[in-house]
């Protein structure tokens, strides 16, 4: 079959690759029908996420029809059934799957030994991401083999499109859960950093939670155009101030929730000397991350606020104001997101007409194109915000 | 890099696919070409480094060891910048060093300078080098640059059937309770 594969730094190609098989008895089989390229992934294309190694199939947001189930799955599925694939892969029957807390699920990570080094404990297993959350071949595929496949699926209806439906398996939910961790007053602005699709989602679930106000930070403007399509009042950081805005905006007092949909690769400009400064240390390896949004966040952020992070971090950090933090008395919430904890009420919403996660997708092309689209998603060429691939 | 995926074989299952033979690349050209400069950068900063003197003595530039010294870390952290993600401002600080290296070489060029010829040499390849800098600088810039022209417009894309004004607070409206947030609480 045909697969995006990792081979190093800013190095996917189009390959050709085996054929996944069942291997144990709870796997099942898809015929991807659709599949998307993910912030997350630009974050593997720059090799910043460690133990990534030549030959990874990439993707972990994909969907398709079932055409082998293993025999301790056929209880839950059936070839021809479709299913969305939540990209933490779950057990659903550990301690913390019981919770809802699926992205830390205790039994799917194959490589439990090196996360436990690395992370002190094991957190789920991860589809197409690096071998510290197990290194299992991702979607970015024609077919693809879904481990614990019985607990680790989303059945949708025939009745809405694949695009209306795909990111159920990550983003959506994603967007959701960043506002759920906010705890959304009727009085509260939710500032929201990064107009990539997790922001974009994030900014329609707090409009949907009932924020007073969402203010979103970019430097993108056809990102911004999107989000203010969607609700929220736009802030160019290149061209004014963030603090100072969002300050304006809240009588002085500053948001009361913030969101950090940005991640590790905060844009880095001259106009922000802390972003060159952590640009340099990166590539000298002296630190992992460009934490210039958690920073920001918590400098501008109200005392008592909160302060969701679903943007990715991936080791250590510098120079984060504890001291600010802690004086404040912000609340840290973050994290992979539990993807399945909220995917029944959020495609009930979908089904509703409540909100249709489609808007997003600006790139629709053939497996064939992916490399390239790599470039384009990330260089956010020609006014590119969501890539889906048709394998 | 074929032979690199084959080796990773033996950290996958047996039922994960396997690469059989690979396509065309993301990497274009000019970031191989980044790459390339990148390592040929580090390999030259790393002899300025270590074999000051011996550089000094071969062109004739006694007294120039500090300055040789200088340009050597240049162009290691030069190659270090064209190796990251982003290699654009690491091939243009090496244009940069480029004109430096000339200005240098400039004066070892006078007629009683015994080792004019080996200067001659070096400047001819300081030339060929700043070419492809040059070349490289360009080519990263066609590929990866945000074409100026128009962006598409997205206010029509609210994501919302319903409109905007409908979907503002709709959770609470419908008199549903705030999501249960996730932790061992
Ligand atoms: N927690 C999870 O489970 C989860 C799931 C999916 C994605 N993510 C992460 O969410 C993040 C965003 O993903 P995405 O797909 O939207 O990626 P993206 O790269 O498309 O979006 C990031 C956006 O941030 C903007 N940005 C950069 N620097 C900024 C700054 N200083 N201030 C404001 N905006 C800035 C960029 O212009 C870009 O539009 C990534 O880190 C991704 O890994 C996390
Ligand atoms: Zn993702
Ligand atoms: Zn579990």
């Amino acid at each position: 079959m045909k697969a995006l594969v990792w081979h190093g730094k800013q190095d996917i190609r189009c390959d050709r690759v085996s054929d996944p098989e069942i291997e144990d008895p709870r796997d099942a089989i898809i015929r991807v029908t659709s599949c998307a390229i993910c912030g997350s992934d630009l974050h593997l294309f720059h090799n910043f996420i460690p133990a990534m190694l030549p030959g990874d199939i990439m993707g972990h947001e994909a969907m398709g029809e079932v055409v082998e189930v293993g025999s301790a799955a056929k209880s839950k599925l059936r070839t021809g059934d479709r299913i969305v694939v939540p990209f933490t892969i779950i057990c659903g029957e550990c301690d913390q799957c019981k919770r809802g807390n699926f992205s830390v699920c205790e039994r799917t990570n194959r490589r439990k030994d090196l996360a436990e080094k690395v992370f002190g404990h094991t957190t789920a297993g991860l589809f197409g991401y690096t071998h510290l959350t197990g290194g299992y071949p991702g979607g970015q595929a024609e077919y693809l083999r879904v481990p614990f496949a019985d607990a680790t699926h989303i059945k949708v209806p025939d009745n809405l499109t694949d695009e209306q439906v795909l990111f159920l398996s990550d983003i959506f939910p994603t967007g959701w859960q960043a506002a759920a961790q906010c705890d959304i007053e009727p009085t509260d602005t939710v500032a929201i950093w990064g107009c990539g699709p997790v922001g974009q989602m994030a900014i329609r679930s707090a409009i949907l939670l009932g924020a007073k106000q969402v203010v979103a930070i970019d430097c993108v403007p056809e990102r911004l155009s999107m989000a203010e399509a969607g609700g929220a009042i736009p802030i160019n950081f290149e061209e004014e101030s963030v603090v100072g805005r969002l300050n304006d905006l809240t009588g002085g007092k500053g948001p009361e929730k913030c969101i950090d949909a940005v991640g590790l690769e905060a844009h880095v400009t001259p106009s922000l000397p802390d972003t060159l400064l952590d640009r340099a240390k990166q590539a000298m390896l002296m630190e992992n991350d460009r934490p210039h949004v958690l920073r920001e966040m918590i400098y501008v952020c109200r005392p008592a606020g909160i302060i969701s992070i679903p943007g990715v971090y991936s080791g250590l950090v510098d120079k984060i104001p504890m001291g600010m933090a802690m004086n404040k008395g912000l609340t840290f919430r973050m994290g992979q997101t539990h993807v399945n904890r909220w995917t029944d009420d959020l495609l009930r919403r979908i089904e509703e007409g409540q909100i249709d996660p489609s808007f997003v997708i600006t790139h629709t092309v053939g497996l064939e194109e992916g490399p390239e689209m790599y470039k384009v998603f990330r260089d956010k060429q020609d006014s590119c915000v969501k890539v889906v691939l048709k394998p | 890099m074929n032979m690199l995926a084959k080796a990773a074989d033996i950290a996958r299952s047996p039922g994960d696919p396997k690469v059989q033979s690979t396509g065309p690349s993301s990497l274009g050209a000019a970031d191989r070409m980044a790459r390339g400069l990148g390592w040929f950068s580090i390999g030259l900063g790393a002899a300025e480094l270590l074999a000051a003197n011996r550089v000094a003595r071969g062109l004739g530039l006694e007294g120039y060891e500090w300055l040789i010294r200088g340009y050597g870390l240049r162009e290691v952290a030069s190659g270090v910048a064209c190796l990251s993600a982003n290699p654009l401002p690491g091939v243009t600080s090496r244009v940069a060093g480029d004109g430096l290296d000339i200005l240098t070489l400039l004066p070892a060029l006078r007629h009683d300078n015994p080792k004019r010829g080996n200067a001659e040499l070096a400047l001819l390849a300081v030339a060929g080098v700043t070419l492809l800098d040059v070349l490289c600088q360009q080519g990263l810039t066609r590929r990866h640059a945000r074409p100026s022209g128009p962006r598409r417009d997205y206010r029509d894309r609210s994501g919302f059937p319903k409109g905007l004004a409908a979907a503002r607070g709709a959770v609470r409206q419908a008199g549903e309770a705030r999501p249960a947030l996730p932790g061992i609480a």
